[in-house]
Parts: C-alpha cells; structure tokens; sequence
C-alpha cells in the first residue's frame, strides 16, 4: 500500500508508460544472438561439460563451410530434400482431399470421429520399425512416415477450417440454388484456406523432422544418416556441423512457410485468427 | 469544502517514430470531497486519456495529479476504476465473488471483513445470488455491475467511471445510471464519472465539466442545480434539465467546430 | 436411442477396421503381415505380464520426468520472456534457430554430453519437449487483456499474487496447447532415445524385435504404443477440460452471443 510515494510535485513521476513502438534501434535480437554464440563458443573451451570433447563454436562453424565445399554433402542435402518434399506433397493431397470430403459429408464426420482421435496420437516413429521390413533403407520409408504424421496435419486443420465455414453464408448460398460444387468453390474453399495454409507449415516442419530422423534412425542415405556416421565414428566437431546445419535448415523451413503463408493470405480476413488455431 | 482531486495543467503528449499527437493540452479543475462531477466531451477529445492520468496508469508529460492532496505517481490505495469493458475487466477465471474479494485480498483484511464486504456490495448492486457464478454466465448489465460492486467493496476515496454503460441496452442503462447515482448518495464516495452521452452527464452529476476536442481543454464547468433526488422520467423533462443539456451540448457543439468556449479554462 | 447411436458411431468404424484387419490376415502366410490373433496372442503374453514393469513403467517414468520438467522449466522461461520485453526479443531469433533444430538429432548430441543414463533419456524428452511450452507460454503471457492488466494496477494486484492471479490464469489456455504438443513430442523422443542406446524400454524392445524378426511381437509393440499415445492423449483431455473449465465456458457464451 505504498503506491503513493513523496515525488516532489512538479517533478515527472515514475509511471510506466506503455511500451515505446519501435523507437529504439532494433539491437536486441543481434545482442541475443551474440550472447548465445559467445557461449557457444567459450563453455566447449572451457571443459566444465562432457570433458571437453564438445567443439566450440567457431571450428563447428569451420567445419560446416569445409564440408560445404564437398559433394557428400550437397548429395545428401539433396536426398533429404527429395525425401520432405515427396513426403510433403503426399501428405497434403491427402490431408486436403480427406479432409474436405469428411468434413462436407456429415454421416462420414460422425463416423469418423473415434478413428481420427484415435490414430493421430500414435507417434508416428512407433512405425518405423514396420517401414525398415517392409522398405529397408530406401528413402520411401521416410515417405511413409512423413506422409502418415503430415496427413494428420494436415486433415485436421482443414476439418477446423470447414467448421469454421458461417452457416448463414452456407445457407445463403444454397437458398440462392448453388449447386455443391459452387458452394464449395465460392464458400467453402474460401473459408478453409488459411487453415490448409497452416496445415501444410505445420507439416513442413513436421515432415522435416521426420526424414532427418528417418535416415538417423533407418540408416537411409541423407543429412540424418550422414549425423549417425559422425557419431560412431567420434567426429564429434562434423557431428555438431551437421547438427547445426539441420537446424539452420529448420529454420529456414519455418520461416520459408510463414512468409508464404502470409505473402498468399495477406488479403485474407482471418489470417490472424487461424495463426492461432491450434 | 475540501479538494480531494485537484488536476493542475496536465498535458500529455504521445510520441511514437516522428510523430508527435498532442492528446491533452491544458486541463485544471478540481472535484471536491463526495462531489459527484461528470466529464463530457466529443469522441476522440481524449476522456479515455485524461481518465488514465487520473488513475496513474498514464504518466502525464506534464502538470499533475493530486488525490486527497497527495500527488499521483502510480494508481493511488484510496482509488477504484470501472472500466468500459466489463467483460475485459472481470477475470472469466474467478467467480464473481472471488473477483470482488481478490483487491480486498491485496489490501490485506481480515477473512471475515473481506466476506461482509463482498456480500454487501453484492447486495448493493441487487446482485445477492449470483457470488457464485462466473462473470460469462452473467449479462452484459450484470457484469458492470459486479464491477462496480467490486469498487465499491474496495471502500474507495474515489471512484472513477470510464463510459461504464456505452456498451449496454438502453433499458439496462437506466437502471444502472439510478442504481450508480443511488450508491453516491447512500456511499459519499468522491466519483468522476466520464461519458460521452450529454443527458447521462446531466442526469447523474453534480456538475459537468465539458472537455474540447484534442488537444483537450476544459470548455465549461456546469453546476448541475436538479434536486438531488433524481428520476428517469420527471428529472429528464423539467425545463431546468432541458437547460442544463442545452447550455452542454452547445459547448460540445462548439468544441467539435473547434470554437474555443468561455469556461473554467481560463 | 442416443446415447446408442453415439456408441454405435464412436465404435463403429474401428471396429469395422479391426474387423478387416482380422479377416484379411487370417490366412496371411506373409511373414511380414502375421495373422492379427497371432499378434494379439504375443500382445497379452509380453506387454501384460512381466515386460509391463521391465520395460513399459521405465519407458512411462523417463517420459513422466521429461514431461514434467519441460512443463516447469518451459512455463518459467516462458513467463519470464513473456514479461520482459528486451528479453524476449533478445531471445527470439536464438530460440528461433533451437527450436528448428529436428528434437531427434539432438540424441546423439546428449549421448555425448550426458551418457546414455536415465538422465540422457530425460535430458533427450526435455531438449524437444520444452520449446512448445515455452513459445506458447510466452504467446500467452504476451497476449493478456490490457484491460485486465490495469485492472490489476487499479486494484494493487502485483508481484507475486500478479502472476498468480492474472499471468498465469490468462495464459493458461496457451500453456495448455503447448503441453499437449509437448505430450506427442515427448512420446516420439522417448521411444527415439531408447531406439539409439538403451537396455530396456518400450523403443529399445520393439527395435530388438525387430532386429531379431520377431514380427508378431514386433507389431504388438507397435499397437502398445499406438495404444499409449492414445491413452496418454485422452486423459491430458480429461485434465484439460477440468483445469480450463471457465475457458470453455467463457468461449461457449462468447459463440452464443456472436
């Protein structure tokens, strides 16, 4: 009970004031960075951790742009791309045409229901071990399990978007005679496509972890097979080089898709909402 | 008669990448203990800001605010605050009771007090059943009126209104106008009431105090001489109320034609 | 009548699938595809009977532990981050970048640096676990109504009663999406953590099964995990739905009124 204190009058008081908009130069993410890479880099040298035998910073970094100048790694880069996208193109075909067909016929929603609840919790890495019989190391056992953990993604958000669909306007279009195949043209679709949009970014990145994980796990050639070599054979500083890679590719995944998304959707009225669907 | 709220040549200025909005330019008045004033003023004549300058959410840029003689730095103990938005003010997480006990919590009382307090107040707002219900299963008049048993639970010095009804039906806005000016004269609790409906202003303050367009000045400072038993029907169509609103609406008139009037500004 | 045709609808079409499932495999001389009842059989003799405490309840504990302190350690950072504002853009392109990094490559990064223990099976759960909690805490926190806020500053509402009685509150509904997209990620890392490097396990097993093609007790491992996913999935709903009581409501009475 003290929010009275003795400023002397005249003097400005001490009330925060609501956060200044973009006055200030924008340094604090470039310091965030500088602080995160300093550690990186000075915590390896200084052995507390692990013995010693984490590489700091700059020799991963060294090690990322040597590589860079050999084909293994471009190869494998290529593969694991080939791998996402196939996997990615899939999954969304599939997601957006079940999707659309159980979400427009209301017996197929009801009756599967129980299913979609319960099949897309099953982690989708509880199959690879099905994929390795059935695929060996081909890279379409990474397809597989991309397509099976992106479908849902995918499926799900297009259900979200056609419930999102304003059954005035739905009932607008149909008193006006159109036809179901204008009514999902004109109503539907319209409604629906940010939620595909967020479908397919959410399973992009899915999808890339996956068919790293995939050759980790399996042993198909790609940047997650190339990691699993680096770690049985000790070379410690090009496994945290590829580890770093991936992540950089990560990154560029996610941020790739949320500027497409917006880019494709910045005309669209709920944009921000179905950023927070879940 | 004491001052309990005194405004001095408050000025505030928003400033954001290179552009400079005056809001404020020069308001003094001062409202005194368990004065009943209203502020009217056109859209856009920064009410909104001028009320959070009140409240020590807003740090004036200049001028100043003083409660009871001490000057705002921060929200002061002795002030409570209803809010436009009810249904932003209330927390859908806490029952009604639980949202009028939480500031009575901070203030430290006892158990028993803070439970004589809050059943009170809900009393006072004719709200006695619903403690236990959350503030979403309530009606849009039903939850400003939690919260304004919220402040009056908190035994306020002062009690500052922001257009508490600009968002309810009209029927609902009668009855909270009467139940709102009932409580000041059972309660004597100082309120500065903010709205920008003129007959509103009239009808439930002591004075009204008309705000020009931005930057804001106070245009005119009206005594509101209606007796004080007020009623929705008889008090609105006497001729002296029909003054009253004409002398006030001239004035917003004039402030929204960007005329300078002859009130307390000097 | 509809309590039964709601049964009728939830049940019908995994029934149906299992139906298929059984009839088409009945025959199934693949050695790929045993038979279902041959799966089944392996299902109730390995998973209900001793291997349930060798390796299910270690599999359950490492992901309980990882769970719980993603969820403590997200929601601080998050809440934190969330409230200060140099802070959290101070962070943002770093968590940016570790957030993208695949959870599971971390795998053999933690071996290295913390063994293959317990505790590198916990530590590999929270390196992926933590991040949906902690983004969508910071989200939540971020997002909490002005309104609200002053009222708080109105009412002498701070410190710790603050966070208690509106950062938290508000930001529960986030924080709770974030945990259950930390539940599925944590199930996938902590049968990925145990595929790598383990002596025991629900990963661990279901690879010596394989390895080993032992396939109809390959696939009952598969089905348990389906099954724990599942499970898992259905009571965080039940928690949920109790704990955010008020937001569904409040929502409810939002959609009502338009």
């Amino acid at each position: 009970m003290t929010a009275l204190d003795t400023a002397p009058p005249g003097q400005a008081p001490p009330v925060t004031t609501p956060r200044p908009r973009g006055r200030r130069p924008r340094v604090a993410p470039f310091v965030g960075i500088a602080v995160a890479a300093l550690i990186a880099e000075i915590v390896p040298r200084t052995g507390v951790i692990a013995d010693g035998v984490l590489p700091p910073l700059s020799s991963v970094v060294a090690e990322l742009v040597s590589e860079a100048g050999e084909a293994t790694l471009w190869q494998a880069l290529g593969r694991t791309l080939r791998t996402w996208a196939i996997g990615l193109t899939a999954a969304v075909v599939a997601g957006v045409a079940a999707g659309l067909l159980i979400g427009l016929v209301p017996v197929l929603r009801a009756v599967t229901a129980s299913t979609v609840e319960f099949l897309r919790p099953i982690p989708s890495v509880a199959l690879i071990p099905a994929v390795i019989l059935i695929f060996g190391t081909d890279f379409e056992s990474g397809v597989v399990l991309i397509v099976y953990a992106g479908f849902w993604q995918v499926l799900v958000q297009v259900l979200y978007g056609i419930q999102d669909v304003d059954p005035v306007t739905y009932d607008t279009a149909r008193s006006y005679r159109f036809g179901l195949r204008a009514r999902v043209l004109h109503v539907v679709w319209p409604t629906t496509l940010p939620f595909v949009f967020t479908g397919i970014r959410l399973a992009a990145s899915v999808a890339l972890v996956l068919a790293i994980t995939g050759e980790l796990v399996i042993g198909t050639p790609g940047i997650g097979q190339l990691i699993s070599v680096a770690q049985s054979s000790g070379a410690t500083t090009r496994m945290f080089a590829l580890v770093l890679l991936t992540g950089l590719l990560g990154t560029l995944v996610n941020v790739g898709f949320r500027y497409a998304e917006r880019a494709a959707l910045g005309w669209h009225p709920s944009v921000r909402r179905s950023e927070n669907a879940r | 008669m004491t001052e309990m709220v005194t405004v001095k040549g408050l000025n505030k200025v928003y400033e954001s990448t290179g552009r400079r909005v005056e809001a404020i330019g020069d308001i003094t008045f001062a409202v005194a203990r368990g004065e009943f004033a209203c502020i009217v003023g056109p859209s856009g004549a920064g009410k909104t800001t001028l009320l959070k300058c009140l409240a020590g959410l807003l740090a004036p840029t200049a001028g100043e605010v003083r409660i009871d003689g001490t000057p705002v730095t921060g929200p002061p103990p002795g002030m409570a605050v209803v809010f436009q938005e009810y249904g932003r003010s209330l927390f859908p997480w806490k029952t009604v009771r639980q949202n009028i006990d939480l500031p009575l919590r901070q203030k430290k009382l006892p158990r028993d007090r803070r439970e004589k307090l809050v059943t009170e107040s809900l009393a006072a707002v004719g709200l006695a059943d619903a403690g236990d219900s959350y503030s979403w299963q309530l009606s849009g008049g039903m939850q400003q009126r939690v919260a304004i048993a919220r402040a009056i639970a908190y035994e306020p010095q002062v009690l500052l209104m922001d257009e508490p009804f600009a968002a309810v039906d009209a029927q609902t806005r009668a009855d909270l106008e009467d139940l709102v000016r009932s409580l000041w004269r059972s309660l004597g609790i100082t309120t500065l009431f903010v709205t920008h409906d003129i007959d509103e202003a009239v009808y439930l303050g002591e004075r009204v105090l008309v705000l020009s367009a931005s930057p804001t000045h106070v245009l005119d400072d009206v005594r509101i001489g209606l007796p004080a038993d007020r009623d929705q029907v008889t008090s609105r169509s006497t001729p002296e109320f029909a003054a009253l609103r004409a002398r006030v609406h001239r004035g917003i008139q004039d402030a929204k034609a960007g005329r300078r009037g002859t009130g307390a500004a000097a | 009548m509809s309590l039964l045709r709601r049964t009728l609808l939830a049940l019908g079409l995994p029934a149906a699938l299992v139906a298929l499932w059984w009839v088409t495999s009945a025959g199934s001389t693949s050695y790929y595809f045993p038979p279902l009842p041959e799966i089944l059989d392996q299902f109730g003799r390995l998973w209900l009977s001793s291997r349930f405490t060798a390796d299910v309840v270690p599999s359950m504990l490492r992901l309980l532990a990882g769970f719980t302190v993603s969820a403590v350690l997200g929601v601080a950072l998050g809440v934190a981050l969330g409230l200060t504002d140099a802070l959290r853009r101070g962070a943002e392109p770093v968590l940016e970048f570790v957030r993208a990094v695949p959870p599971t490559v971390l795998v053999p990064v933690i071996a290295i640096v913390a063994g293959i223990g317990d505790g590198s099976k916990t530590l590999v759960i929270v390196s992926g676990c933590v991040w949906p909690v902690l983004l969508n805490t910071v989200e939540g926190v971020r997002a909490a109504d002005e309104v609200m806020v002053d009222t708080c500053r109105v009412y002498g509402v701070h410190g710790t009663a603050r966070l208690r009685h509106l950062v938290l509150p508000a930001a529960a509904p986030q924080i709770a999406a974030g945990l259950r997209q930390s539940l599925s990620i944590g199930l996938i890392l902590m049968v990925i953590g145990e595929m790598f490097a383990a002596t025991n396990g629900l990963g661990f097993s279901i690879v010596q099964f394989q390895r080993t093609f032992a396939i109809p007790q390959m696939w009952s491992g598969i089905i348990l995990l389906g099954l724990i996913g599942f499970v898992l999935s259905a009571l965080f709903t039940v928690v949920e739905k109790r704990a955010l009581r008020w937001y569904l409501g409040l929502r409810e009475s939002q959609r009502r009124n338009g």
